[in-house]
């Protein structure tokens, strides 16, 4: 059906797909595995045509293809569930389903109704589903929109006369486990009149579903796993390959926490997202939150500092009681949060490095100091922060806690989102350097990898819940199945 | 959900409330007379409020209405029979005006669209436009409208009602049922649900956001046409503050300026609920200095009462 080889794609700064080739066959499911930045969501947009290749082919039955967006795919019998879902609102089901096709739904600009509720209704037959077209999608629950995403995906079939392939990019990250078992029932489902690739960072539900999987690691095809003889254990080892080492996550700058004095200490804390969360943060200790998206550690992290409305419970910071009504009590009491979307919410991308580092403190005679001490790579320190490279812009980020000299708690949301394997690799071994040093760190990772390799202690978050709290020592990690057995 | 029904069923509930006390505090607000004048005194607005709302639905905005308005009161004038020139185009000249409306709505949309700037900005650029070609058009003699066809539509009745009413009610039945039913009106609210969606799914956003804004300056030409015909003469200022009573309507009965929400029925509450405050704030015997005082902390009000369930701590607003 499709045909790719030696695609190639690079941003300034990374490689996000270094030569891939792979082929997708007709009533076929590829499962595609892969950590995060090893070009897995670049791969599928390159094949919806929203990433344009710098190099490499794409074959679509045989026939070469350039495509150059969404639409021109969807003509190819292309179609792909994004991870965020991508219906609007405010529309009822059926204008969801048909968006952009509308076909005979549409005469002369004028809605008729009751054929685009027919059409809509076929596609949602295909699936099974019984979802109202004509309710309004808002109203619809998660799973129910995640069907009428999958019957929209469908509707490309009366498109083209070919078998289409469906692209399923992270379908099941929000869902209970029962809606993910229907959604593999209309995988099975979808298998006899397409193809379909599943993407999802749950390795037991890839193998489960996947007549083939390929693995990618850093931008390439690190190998091809046929599920009935792999297991997770093995399909991990070979996403992260030989550098999830020691070394990657300097092990050698761990000291062990002072097990005596209680740094950060969170009781009974409720808030929208999570429930009666309770745990403590030792001096010294970088403790890693586990979770799947919806599971309220995003929430609880930004409640901590000050960011989110908190219903009950309290925090204290060094046996004091810390008032969590915004983040400006929270620096004041010794906390730092480095947060996920760093182009938002991290830097301001036309503020200088120096004025990025101080923003909170009026103390700039420190910067170039700092500069040295975390090798951020900038010419100077009036360079504006927007040009340089995603790892030092973080760094600035943490540095920006480091000036204060008073960091007690460190909130860490994803620090390495989108950095190389270089820069990942730096902001490690800042974290420990940090950890030696007193604070207390608690870290939402960036995959599970990073969660237990660099964690003394994970705890689970299920529903809005701590579920489990697992000690994760240096030499005594536990496997990530086993974490993630506890997080679904 | 009750933050949806609040949208919905609000407006009106504070609409009745509000006659409710009028009628209890005036007697002649209750006549039908004061119906009369009240429906009359609102039909401008509800044209002018169709049109922002159009652009409202986007997630835009429009500022354009003032000169646009001015520009499209002074060309119509004009063209039909009139006191300056020897054109007498009658119905003709209302149609080409009401073109002329439309081709101005089409500039604010396309140089939002084709430039990518706000259409606070470009709408803003387009009213000045408006208000310098209606000054040229001007040229220091008003012209006093002598078409007697024109001039029928403010002072022709039918039933104690004018025929402006009548034309701004079937502007709204219709505006109604082009958004509910044809692709420009869906698609207008969908891209105010999100845009993004829509351009993945490989629909060309641009032209229905041209469109839409383009259906807003030909309401404000049609305006144009009826204030025009209410004063007997075609003025600069015909269209003066109308873009701001317009969008505060349209806010007001539960249109939101984020887009996507409410539409030509909400605003149509929201006009009414202006009208009749103007209306019956004046017959209470109220100061029109202190009236303009009292719409403004309505605004701010109804708008801070529908955004207050969506509101959070980090929240940038600007």
């Amino acid at each position: 059906m499709i045909e790719v080889s030696g695609l190639r794609k690079a941003y300034p700064g990374v490689v996000a797909l270094d030569g891939v080739s792979l082929q997708i066959r007709p009533h076929e499911v590829v499962g595609l595995a892969g950590e995060n930045g090893a070009g897995k969501s670049t791969l599928l947009k390159a094949l919806v045509g929203l990433v344009r290749p710098d190099s490499g082919t794409i074959r679509i039955r045989g026939r070469e293809v350039r495509l150059r967006g969404v639409a021109q795919a969807a003509t190819e019998g292309i179609g792909m569930v994004f991870q965020e879902q991508s219906l609007v609102p405010n529309l009822t089901a059926a204008e969801n389903i048909l968006l952009g096709c509308e076909g005979s739904a549409v005469r002369l600009g004028l809605y008729r109704w009751r054929r685009l509720r027919e059409l809509a209704q076929a596609q949602l037959d295909k699936i099974g589903s019984r979802v109202d077209p004509m309710a309004r999608t808002e109203t619809l629950s998660f799973a129910e929109r995640q069907m009428v995403e999958i019957a929209k995906v469908l509707a490309i079939e009366e498109r083209t006369r070919a078998q289409p392939v469906v692209l399923l990019d992270e379908p099941t990250s929000v869902l209970e486990a029962e809606e993910i078992e229907t959604l593999f029932g209309q995988i099975e489902r979808l298998r006899k009149h397409a193809s379909v690739v599943f993407v999802s960072h749950r390795l037991d539900e890839v193998l489960q579903v996947s007549d083939r999987v390929y693995v990618l690691r850093g931008g390439q095809v690190a190998g091809e796993v046929d599920p009935a003889t792999a297991g997770a254990a093995g399909l991990h080892r070979m996403m992260i390959g030989a550098e999830a080492t020691g070394s990657h996550y300097h092990d050698d700058l761990h000291r062990p926490p002072e097990r005596s004095s209680v740094r950060l200490s969170v009781r009974g804390l409720c808030g929208e997202g999570f429930t009666d969360i309770s745990f403590d943060l030792i001096r010294g200790e970088v403790v890693a939150v586990a979770g799947v998206h919806g599971s309220g550690r995003e929430e609880l992290c930004r409640a901590l500092f000050g960011a989110r409305a908190v219903t009950a419970g309290q925090v204290l910071i060094d046996g004091e009681a810390v008032s969590l009504t915004g983040p400006r009590r929270a620096v004041r009491a010794g906390l730092g949060y480095v947060p996920s979307e760093r182009k938002v919410e991290g830097v301001v991308s036309a503020m200088s490095v120096a004025d990025n580092m101080t923003l909170p403190y009026t103390r700039p005679q420190d910067v170039e100091e700092w500069i040295g001490r975390l090798r951020i790579k900038t010419p100077d320190r009036r360079t504006p922060i927007g040009s340089l490279s995603g790892g030092n812009q973080q760094k600035v980020v943490l540095a920006r806690w480091l000036l204060t000299g008073s960091l007690r708690v460190l909130l860490l949301d994803h620090p390495t989102r989108g950095l190389d394997v270089g820069a990942k690799s730096e902001v490690y071994r800042l974290i420990r350097e940090l950890a030696a040093a007193g604070v207390a760190v608690l870290l939402l990772a960036d995959s599970l990898e990073e969660c237990i390799a660099l964690s003394d202690r994970v705890l689970v978050m299920k529903e809005g819940r701590v579920t489990v709290t697992l000690d994760t020592p240096p030499g005594a990690k536990p496997d990530p199945v086993d974490v993630v057995k506890e997080m679904v | 959900m009750t933050a949806d029904r609040l949208q919905t069923y609000g407006p009106t509930a504070a609409l009745l409330a509000l006659a409710a006390v009028f009628a209890v505090l005036s007697p002649q607000f209750r006549t039908l007379g004061n119906l009369q004048n009240l429906l009359d005194a609102g039909a401008v607005l509800a044209v002018v409020t169709i049109g922002a709302t159009y652009v409202l639905l986007l997630g835009c905005i429009d500022l354009s209405a003032a000169g646009v308005m001015g520009a499209c009161a002074l060309a119509v004038s004009l063209l039909v029979a009139n006191s300056r020139t020897a054109l007498d185009l009658g119905p003709l000249g209302v149609l080409l005006v009401v073109a002329l409306g439309a081709a101005f709505g089409c500039l604010s949309g396309a140089l939002s669209v084709g430039l990518k700037v706000p259409s606070f900005m470009t709408t803003l650029g387009v009213s000045a436009i408006g208000l310098g070609v209606a000054t040229v058009l001007f040229a220091g003699v008003q012209p006093a409208v002598s078409d007697p066809w024109l001039l029928q539509w403010a002072s022709g009745r039918w039933l104690g009602f004018t025929r402006v009413t009548y034309l701004a009610a079937a502007v709204v039945v219709l505006a109604w049922l082009v958004q509910r039913h044809t692709r420009l009106g869906r698609y207008a609210t969908a891209i105010g649900g999100g845009e993004d969606i829509l351009r993945l799914s490989g629909i060309q956003v641009g032209r229905y956001k041209v469109g839409a804004f383009t259906v807003a300056g030909a309401c404000y030409g049609l305006a144009a046409a009826m204030v025009t015909a209410q004063l007997g003469s075609g003025i600069v200022q015909a269209g003066a503050g109308l873009s701001f009573a317009a969008i505060t309507a349209a806010v007001v009965g539960g249109t939101q300026l984020a887009g996507g929400r409410g539409g030509i029925a909400h605003s149509m509450v929201g006009v009414l609920i202006l009208t009749v405050l103007a209306n019956g704030l004046v017959l209470i015997g109220v100061s029109p200095y202190v009236q303009r005082a009292v719409q403004g902390v309505i605004v701010v009000v109804a708008v801070g009462a529908t955004l207050w369930p969506l509101r959070h701590r980090l929240e940038v607003v600007k």
